[in-house]
């Protein structure tokens, strides 16, 4: 056998062992607990999948560390005085993917379409658009079914793919898996992005590097010149991987690590609260819950059940013990900086176990009841840890929870099912409107809304408030309409919320970059001191 | 005894107690200090896990017992918001690390005392049977045996559980979660004690003895209870000392893998699984104390298996 | 030698069958795949076609003989998570792990050899029973405890060796990529092989200690001896040899444990083999990838079993005349 040593792939620990702290100040070892799914832009409607694909793909806008949306690819972005079902995005001029083909508005008509395929895990975020036309090479318009003025913040995670490049390649479709095929777009990708995708290997290893001709270059710090991001599961692990020098930037180290990341003097922890919300859904529109001794009836349907849980919980407990403090004890389901938010609504129940239990005795459950709680045990920051936190309050009351926690690829087939009677379930806002909150877990459930209220909650004021507010122009009046509506949602204990997830970055201490609240580091920011 | 005697020579060997009395295990026991602590720190363990209601200060498995704010309280040390005080410290919610270990132990026992009686008699059924009839029956049980082997315990377990996750309503899987792995465990570890029964089976019975016995029209199972079955309870005991140590330990590397006994009733594997998250951030104790006692107990059982199979082989005093 | 050889064969096949069912039956059993392959508001009219297309209307014994023909050509169809075909990414990651497991195999058969055959030999010594004892402790803590403390100790307090990953990978070939020829990638190998092997160690020492202690009783022996033979020789020729085949045994058997075993280790170390693949299959609910590494662990087995027992034929004189 001939052994011809060709394309040496470098490792993980190529430049790793900490003990040469010749690390090239250019290359940034990236680490987290997952990896993108894809690098098919439209396949996915998930988070890390998107953070990755941000590097190497550019959307039309997208929000930057302080929530604000930015100009990518468009510069421009208004709807039409004349007609308020159609937005105009003027396109960057000078865009050139990373293959050479010049970005034009035919590339985003394109894009678009595919993806409001059928295939496309990204449609339920612009099914809204019902046409969408080049004006000229620059000018991209859309019509959306009604007006809708809140379109723009859908589109933050958007990617605009070369419609040379895709049929090239055979890609314009998302994938389809009765074919067989592997789709070209997975594992190469061609962006208008600050990289380049040089190599991938799922689960194992991501390289890019800097892409000569982005059109930011002068916009941008893009001091790293070459990403290697690793994804590492074990939360162990990868608090060693980053205390022993191997990686420079942790993306989510263990909240009980962060203390000792902390105390390292060759790593700075950085946070900054972020876009999720964690609470507690109960089934209570069912006649009788699936997994209760009560027979007939259902608990969680009276309101007084829903008060005395709510009552129950500590949640400055489970923030100081379980999180760690790494947590923001929470009221409601929306982080503050969350159009519609209100200190008020936020403010956490005070815990009062004898009221609670008085509230039991007077729904008739004295002798309380018991129930299955579902959670994940691998999707939020420490969620078995604060299901079982919640299952000892619920005990003193009554409530004997039967914990099942399981990996989230189960825990939401189940719960999109609608199987489950009470479950963990956390919420981010990426549109920064408490319209996205209403429109995804308050409103009644039906074919165009409530997409994620497993509860069975239906209240006929609260949608009529909420479906007033696509098309209300009139900012004041809206905001009004947010507040009425969040006021019944509370009134009522649809959920019970515990908190709003803090971020922590690690990084090497020379690293500068600041916490993104939805989690997704942009390196183009990241600078070196 | 002398080495001339080996099994072969010496038609109708005695049964094991007779063998205990007579040669030497008694003497040799106590002539092992190293033995004698293993056994009594078995001893220990299990009567404390037994009596774990009894003797432990606290209920680790109702959770409405108890109080968050005693989380991560270190061992001999008041806890700063209560003032409780826990001998081994508390783990990630509030649960004295002590009282868990006691209950702990005591599912990691039961689980293991089971699977290894499941596997036992499954394998020493199987193994008498292949052995004994030979032919087209032998060929069988050892292709299963085969199937199975091709499944390590953890793949089979993961598969069980898989197939449970479907059959079982969800608000029953933690109270089912122990025999299915009493299942999981008990199916991996059978095929050890079929092939070594097997084996020893079909060298016994071309022995004048059972051959003599054949001839007297003594019933089949007569034959493999009364005179083959006590050949083979050395072994067998061995393999069952050893594979009580092996049972506890896969039961801590499944819960490791995410499909043990749940949480909120751990297990001593459950517990170092949970404590190990805290083991760079100074909590040390969590894992620590479970995993000490999980060393002991398997390493006692591990050294129990070991004197005895040294013990019981005729050859090698 | 030839009909047993073709007995074997075709028992192997009838075990590979079986075991394509239970892989194939995880496809009943675990969800509707549909549900995994469309996007969440794909309408029902583009699943019943998604579902006829795919041919999961068919009877299920015509999707059984369908999954065995794919499978048999290496084709388990396209991975839910990855959205690759399943096969390929197999056969990218299978290296790292039988790179892992052969390095363990190695360092475990021998220390082992070598720890069993000292131990039998000063069978009372202070130091034998020291091993002993200590070797005990490597197999009654958990594999994943072992590795973690591993890292614990040598990657981050120490700081001498990885804490993950294969370190720098060199490509032999289009199917193969091997870490032995870079130093990061042979330093990356240490903390695993270990973790991974220390299992098998003490089975093989004890095992190798065992049969020594009985070859040395054996007639074959005192007669080697009262001739007047060196010591060393009757241990190492003599002794060793005759304890070499219940090894032999013993490891091959163990290489496909090792493999299955890995699953805890790679995951630990995030290696990238098989067993993570696995794992994370698990976890996502991929059900091509679980069955495709059902089928694929349990032909390592069929096939180590074969060559053992083909071995076992060739080295044992007494088995060919027995049978015969």
């Amino acid at each position: 056998m001939t052994i011809t040593l060709r394309a040496v792939v470098s490792g993980v620990a190529a430049t790793a062992l900490a003990l040469s702290t010749a690390v090239s100040a250019e290359t940034l070892r990236w680490a987290n607990v997952g990896d993108s799914l894809t690098f098919d832009p439209h396949a996915q409607n998930h988070g890390q999948t998107h953070t990755i694909s941000h590097q190497v793909y550019d959307s039309l806008i997208y929000s930057d560390h302080t929530g604000a949306q930015t100009a990518g690819l468009a510069t421009d972005w208004y709807i039409l005085d004349d007609d308020p079902e159609v937005w105009e995005f003027q396109l960057r001029e000078g865009v050139t993917f990373h293959e050479g083909q010049s970005l034009t508005a035919d590339d985003v008509v394109f894009s678009f379409e595919r993806a409001l395929q059928p295939n496309s895990d990204m449609r339920p975020l612009i099914n809204t658009i019902v046409e969408i036309w080049a004006e000229d090479d620059y000018t991209v318009r859309m019509r959306t079914d009604g007006p809708n003025p809140l379109l723009a913040n859908n589109l933050t995670n958007l990617f605009i793919m070369s419609r040379e490049w895709a049929e090239a390649n055979n890609v314009t479709e998302v994938q389809d898996y009765s074919g067989g095929e592997e789709n070209y777009a997975v594992r190469n990708a061609n962006g208008t992005g600050p990289y380049r995708l040089v190599s991938r290997e799922a689960d194992v290893r991501t390289e890019m590097e800097l892409f000569e001709d982005f059109w930011g270059m002068d916009q941008y710090p893009l001091e790293v010149s070459r990403i290697v991001f690793t994804p590492i599961q074990s939360g162990s692990t990868r608090a060693a991987a980053i205390l022993s020098g191997e990686i420079d930037f942790l993306q989510d180290p263990p909240v009980q690590d962060v203390n000792r990341l902390q105390a390292a003097n060759d790593i700075v922890v950085r946070n900054a609260p972020q876009n999720r919300s964690i609470f507690f859904g109960m089934d209570q529109g069912r006649s009788e819950l699936r997994t209760s001794n009560i027979q007939g009836e259902n608990p969680f349907a009276d309101r007084r059940v829903r008060q005395a849980m709510d009552l129950a919980i500590d949640r400055n407990a489970i923030q100081r013990i379980v999180m760690r403090g790494q947590s923001a004890p929470a009221g409601m389901i929306a982080p503050s900086f969350v159009n519609g938010y209100e200190e008020e609504l936020d403010r956490v129940t005070g815990t009062n176990t004898a009221r609670a239990r008085e509230l039991m005795a007077e729904a008739g459950y004295e002798d309380g009841f018991s129930v299955t709680m579902t959670c994940t045990n691998d999707r939020y920051i420490e969620d078995e840890g604060i299901c079982q936190a919640v299952t000892g309050m619920l005990g003193q009351i009554g409530v004997q929870v039967n914990l099942n926690a399981r990996p989230n690829s189960i825990h939401f087939a189940e719960l999109q099912n609608g199987e489950l009677d009470f479950y963990l379930l956390g919420w981010g806002v990426p549109t920064l409107d408490s319209h996205y909150v209403f429109d995804f877990l308050l409103e009644t459930k039906t074919d165009n809304s409530g997409a994620w209220n497993f509860t069975g909650w239906s209240n006929e004021e609260f949608d009529a408030l909420s479906r007033q507010l696509p098309t209300e122009t009139d900012l004041e009046r809206r905001n009004e309409l947010i507040a009425q509506a969040w006021r019944i949602a509370q009134e009522e204990v649809v959920y019970l919320p515990i908190h709003h997830q803090v971020l922590n970055w690690a990084m090497r201490s020379d690293v500068v970059m600041d916490v993104h609240p939805e989690d997704q580091p942009m390196i183009k920011y990241l600078t070196f001191e | 005894m002398t080495t001339e005697q080996t099994a072969g020579d010496q038609p109708l060997r005695p049964s094991l107690w007779r063998r205990i009395l007579d040669s030497d295990l008694l003497y040799s026991f106590l002539r092992k200090p190293v033995v004698i602590v293993s056994f009594v720190l078995t001893v220990i363990i299990v009567l404390a896990a037994v009596l774990a209601p009894w003797i432990a200060p606290h209920t680790p498995f109702d959770p409405a017992s108890l109080n968050l704010m005693n989380g991560f309280t270190p061992p001999f040390s008041a806890n700063e918001f209560t003032g409780d005080t826990f001998i081994l410290g508390t783990d990630s919610q509030g649960r004295d690390v002590f009282s868990a270990i006691l209950y702990g132990a005591r599912i990691s026992l039961l689980v293991g005392f089971s699977a290894v009686a499941f596997a036992m008699i499954l394998g020493v059924g199987l193994g008498l049977l292949a052995g004994y009839k030979g032919g087209w029956v032998d060929s069988l049980i050892m292709r299963v045996a085969d199937v199975q082997l091709s499944f390590p315990a953890i793949l089979v377990a993961l598969m069980i559980f898989g197939v449970m996750r479907g059959v079982i309503p969800p608000q029953q899987q933690d109270q089912m979660a122990i025999y299915v792995l009493i299942l999981a465990i008990g199916l991996s570890d059978w095929v050890q004690y079929a092939r070594t029964v097997r084996s020893s089976t079909m060298a016994e019975k071309n022995k004048e003895y059972v051959q003599a016995a054949r001839l007297f029209s003594v019933p089949a199972h007569r034959i493999l209870l009364k005179h083959i079955l006590p050949n083979v309870t050395g072994p067998i005991l061995v393999i069952a000392t050893i594979g009580l140590a092996l049972a506890i330990i896969l039961e801590s590397t499944l819960s490791f893998l995410g499909v043990g006994v749940p949480a909120t009733q751990p297990s001593l594997g459950t517990l170092i699984r949970i404590g190990q998250d805290y083991l760079f951030s100074g909590e040390w104790w969590i894992t620590i104390f479970p995993g000490l006692t999980l060393l002991v107990l398997a390493l006692s059982v591990n050294l129990l298996g070991d004197w005895l199979r040294d013990a019981l082989n005729p050859k090698l005093r | 030698m030839l009909a047993m050889l073709i007995r074997r064969l075709i028992q192997s096949i009838v075990v590979m069958l079986v075991v394509a069912f239970i892989a194939f039956s995880l496809f009943q059993f675990v969800g509707d795949p549909i549900n995994n392959m469309v996007g969440q508001e794909a309408s029902a009219q583009e699943r019943a076609e998604l579902r006829e297309r795919l041919g999961l209307n068919d009877p299920i014994p015509i999707q059984f003989m369908r999954f065995v023909g794919n499978a048999a050509q290496g084709n388990f169809g396209i991975s839910y998570r990855m959205a690759r075909p399943v096969s390929a990414v197999i056969a990218e990651r299978l290296p790292a792990t039988l790179e892992l497991a052969m390095i363990s195999a190695f360092f475990a058969l021998s220390m082992g050899i070598g720890l069993g055959v000292y131990t039998a030999l000063k069978r009372s010594g202070v130091l034998s029973n020291f091993i002993m004892t200590v070797s005990l402790i490597g197999v009654s803590l958990p594999t994943f405890l072992i590795g973690i403390l591993l890292i614990y100790i040598f990657a981050v307090e120490l700081r001498w060796l990885p804490s993950f990953g294969r370190g720098q990978v060199v490509r032999i070939s289009d199917w193969w990529t091997t870490g032995l020829l870079t130093p990061s990638g042979r330093a990356s190998l240490i903390l695993p092989a270990i973790t991974l092997g220390l299992f098998q160690l003490t089975l093989i020492m004890r095992l190798v200690r065992a049969e020594m202690l009985e070859v040395l009783r054996t007639d074959y022996i005192k007669f080697a001896r009262a001739r007047g033979l060196a010591q060393r020789s009757i241990h190492f020729h003599h002794a060793l040899k005759n304890t070499l085949l219940p090894v032999i045994t013993i490891t091959g058997l163990q290489l496909g444990t090792i493999i299955a075993f890995a699953i805890i280790t790679e995951t630990v170390f995030q290696w990238p083999g098989v067993g993570l693949l696995f794992i994370n299959a698990i976890r996502f609910v991929d059900v091509p990838m679980m069955s495709a590494y059902l089928v694929l662990i349990a032909l390592v087995f069929v096939v180590i079993n074969l060559i053992v027992d083909v071995l076992y034929f060739v080295v044992d004189p007494r088995l060919r005349a027995t049978k015969h």
